[in-house]
């Protein structure tokens, strides 16, 4: 007699569920390694980083004799020129008069940061009304002092190594500040409103955030139309033949070129044959564009090539020309995955270091540049160049500002994500 | 008629050079007999589209062959056959929808009113708008119920306002029958309706371009028998002006809605003539075999 199908698959059955069961965990634990990696780093970057969104800062009572001020204290000009370190020093003695001698007195000052004067001097300007008052004013610290506070030496071996850079006496000076509540870790606005600076203290990410938003606007401006336009005439237009053939084959080899022989194309062509101005975010920008393009254009290609054919049939069977077709029924449909290609493209290019350092887009710029001609830096071109100082200031600087370039890619990535689930058409 | 020239255009494809010699081995395969002849008489009085020796082919694999066939003003042609022998194809070469699909190569001579609908002078998109389609399987656009509707005529510039627009998409889909099941939801996604209503959505799509030739690819094959019948009355009102022709399944619906029927088998037109003598007395003992239910 023939044996029923349901007895004949028991054997297998089981099988099948223990294939079944066994990919599961292959999934599960290649994510699990995944996610391990990403906390790993996240851990790392976030435990040295987080200290660097805090400055110490330290309290002096400052006396603002109006001899020391120009007599017409309504002229900002004029108030501009007062000698404001002056005003830092003398406070700092009248705090410790038992600082003497010179080597003392320079010692004193070291505790604050040179850039602490500048910070005075706006306020003052800003508030000429102080001036002949005693005010308790908050002056950033030396990034020597901002070490010695956040990483505090462990008993009496002096502690890590950044923070025997201060003195017996200076410490002493500092642990009575403490004492006084004169000593605390403010949030720190100058890293997030400055420039870089050769004093970890006075350094921020503004700039490089400025000078990576200008070129992303100019590769984003160019990238995306012509990217995009590319995609819809080679998929959509172009006679299928050996030349578009070879053009694709040569689209997918230029994904495929490393970026820094961008950046040398980008140096001969642009910088050395147009003139575009050196350093600047507008030649970043065309040297960004020739590498998102490639991405930009392969991925919009996939998703037109994945609308299906039966729209293409309905629109041309009721009298649409091709170029209805393809902007009325085929892009629109296409377009959630081209903004999510365009956006990836973008986020590549926000990491992207070495094409940038090619064109002199690592020059040392503490000025916020006001235009895409201006000379400046990039985020992750400010990363590297952090990383190289030996200031450990700068260390947990470097990881902060890898913190919020990872932000930014998070942000832009979400973007995407959310632009898809916007404009998908689930009909 | 044509000057002998003309009687072999090509399409754009340039695959196809040398492929009907590489295939005859092939065919023979398909078709135990070689190059049937087509029983019954293929000229018509009054004929809106002449087809001659139509060869089509998907790369190298023939899909048609040889069909020559005409077809009559305000008439209504069925099409029948077994599955994949070729009526789709056969059909879409009509209005040129073949040619977007890129491996597909159409020989031949296809004239609608004395022009060859092939040739370089013809202009495809009016060609499309004269030739309207529904097609096998119903593709309604990713947009509202509406918009469906509506696209053809504003794109043709059929219309001149907004009430002319509405009027004319309320007439199409109230003619396929539709118009009591959707009027409340309008602007809702056309795909968001079940098969058999996509399926009238796409026809009242298409006769809202008015086109003068018909080519509808089984548009009753989701339907129900109240709906067919309907589509079926839709036909016969739109023959007093139009021609149709119809590829479908069911031999009643051919008998029901058509003058002529065509038969084809593998790619071959066998026999085609008056549909009540096909039914009656098929000629050709292939066509007799489908008939009567022997094989397809
Ligand atoms: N796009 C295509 N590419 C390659 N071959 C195709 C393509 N479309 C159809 N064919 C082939 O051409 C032949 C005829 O197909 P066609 O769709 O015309 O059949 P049909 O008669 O409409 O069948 P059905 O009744 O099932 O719809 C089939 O053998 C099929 O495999
Ligand atoms: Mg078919």
């Amino acid at each position: 007699m023939e044996q029923r199908t349901v007895d004949l698959m028991q054997k297998r059955l089981k099988r099948r569920y223990a294939a079944e069961r066994r990919f599961k965990w292959y999934g599960r634990i290649s994510i699990l390694i995944a996610l391990a990696f990403l906390l790993l780093m996240f851990i790392n970057i976030v435990g040295k980083g987080y200290s660097a969104f805090q400055q110490t800062h330290i309290r002096l009572a400052m006396t603002l004799d109006a001899e020391d001020f120009p007599s017409d204290i309504s002229d900002a000009e004029a108030l501009f020129a007062a000698d404001y370190s002056g005003l830092i020093k003398k406070a700092l003695r009248n705090r410790f008069p038992e600082a003497t001698n010179r080597r003392d007195k320079r010692a004193l000052y070291q505790l604050i940061s040179p850039g602490a004067s500048y910070k005075l001097r706006d306020e003052i300007i800003a508030n000429p009304a102080l001036i002949g008052q005693t005010v308790e004013v908050w002056l950033t610290a030396d990034d020597d002092v901002d070490m010695y506070v956040k990483h505090p030496p462990k008993g009496d071996a002096g502690g890590e190594p950044g923070t025997q850079r201060l003195s017996e006496k200076q410490r002493t000076w500092l642990e009575q500040l403490r004492s006084e509540d004169r000593l605390a870790k403010h949030f720190n606005t100058t890293f997030f409103k400055a420039g870089d600076s050769r004093e970890p203290e006075l350094a921020g990410i503004w700039g490089a955030l400025v000078g990576s938003f200008f070129t992303l606007l100019v590769t984003l401006c160019l990238s995306f139309p012509i990217g995009v336009g590319a995609a819809i005439y080679l998929e959509e237009f172009a006679p299928k033949n050996k030349w578009t053939d070879l053009i694709e084959v040569n689209v997918n080899n230029l994904a495929a070129v490393p970026s820094i022989v961008f950046g040398l194309l980008g140096l001969a062509v642009f910088i050395n044959f147009f003139g575009v101005p050196r350093s600047a975010p507008i030649a970043g920008g065309f040297v960004l564009t020739l590498m998102t393009l490639p991405v930009i254009i392969i991925s919009s290609r996939a998703v037109l090539k994945a609308v299906p054919p039966s729209i293409r049939e309905a629109a041309l069977g009721v009298g649409a020309s091709k170029v209805q077709m393809v902007f009325s029924h085929v892009v629109p449909l296409a377009l959630p995955g081209m903004l999510t290609g365009t956006i990836i493209g973008m986020g590549r290019a926000l990491g992207e270091t070495a094409p940038l350092l090619m064109i002199g887009m690592m020059a040392f710029v503490v000025d916020i540049p006001g235009s895409l001609f201006d000379s400046s830096t990039a985020l992750p071109v400010q990363i590297y160049l952090w990383a190289d100082s030996p200031e450990r200031g700068f260390e947990e600087r470097t990881s902060a500002a890898i913190m919020v370039l990872l932000a930014f890619l998070v942000v832009m990535n979400a973007a995407a994500v959310y632009l898809r689930k916007r404009f998908e058409r689930k009909w | 008629m044509r000057a002998a020239e003309d009687t072999t255009m090509e399409t754009t494809n340039d695959q196809a050079a040398g492929i009907p010699g590489g295939t005859q081995k092939e065919d023979e395969k398909l078709t135990s007999e070689a190059a049937i002849e087509t029983v019954g008489d293929i000229t018509v009085e009054n004929p809106r589209i002449q087809c001659h020796n139509v060869d089509v082919f998907y790369g190298d694999k023939q899909a048609i062959k040889n069909v020559s066939i005409e077809i009559g003003r305000n008439e209504v042609i069925a099409m029948i056959g077994p599955s994949g022998c070729g009526k789709s194809t056969f059909l879409r070469c009509l209005n040129r929808m073949n040619d977007i699909i890129e491996s597909c190569v159409v020989k031949g001579d296809i004239q609608l009113d004395g022009n060859n609908i092939y040739s370089k002078s013809t202009d495809v998109v009016t060609l499309r708008a004269q030739v309207g389609m529904v097609f096998q399987r119903p593709n309604p656009f990713p947009k509202s119920i509406y918009e469906n509707v509506a696209y053809g005529p504003r794109i043709h510039g059929l219309v001149d306002s907004k009430i002319d627009l509405d009027e004319a998409v309320e007439n199409s889909l109230r003619r396929a029958g539709l118009w009591d099941e959707v009027k409340d939801r309008l602007q809702q996604p056309g795909t968001g309706l079940s098969g058999g209503q996509q399926q009238r959505l796409c026809i009242a799509r298409t006769i809202a371009v008015r086109p003068e030739v018909i080519l509808m690819d089984e548009p009753c094959s989701a339907l129900d028998p109240i709906a067919t019948a309907k589509i079926e009355e839709l036909m016969d009102e739109l023959s007093q002006n139009y021609t149709i022709v119809i590829v479908t399944h069911s031999m009643q619906q051919a008998a029901r809605v058509s003058k002529r029927t065509a038969y084809f088998h593998l790619g071959e037109l066998v026999e085609v003539g008056d549909t009540r003598r096909i039914f009656t007395n098929p000629q050709h003992r292939l066509t007799e075999g489908y008939i009567t239910g022997r094989f397809g």
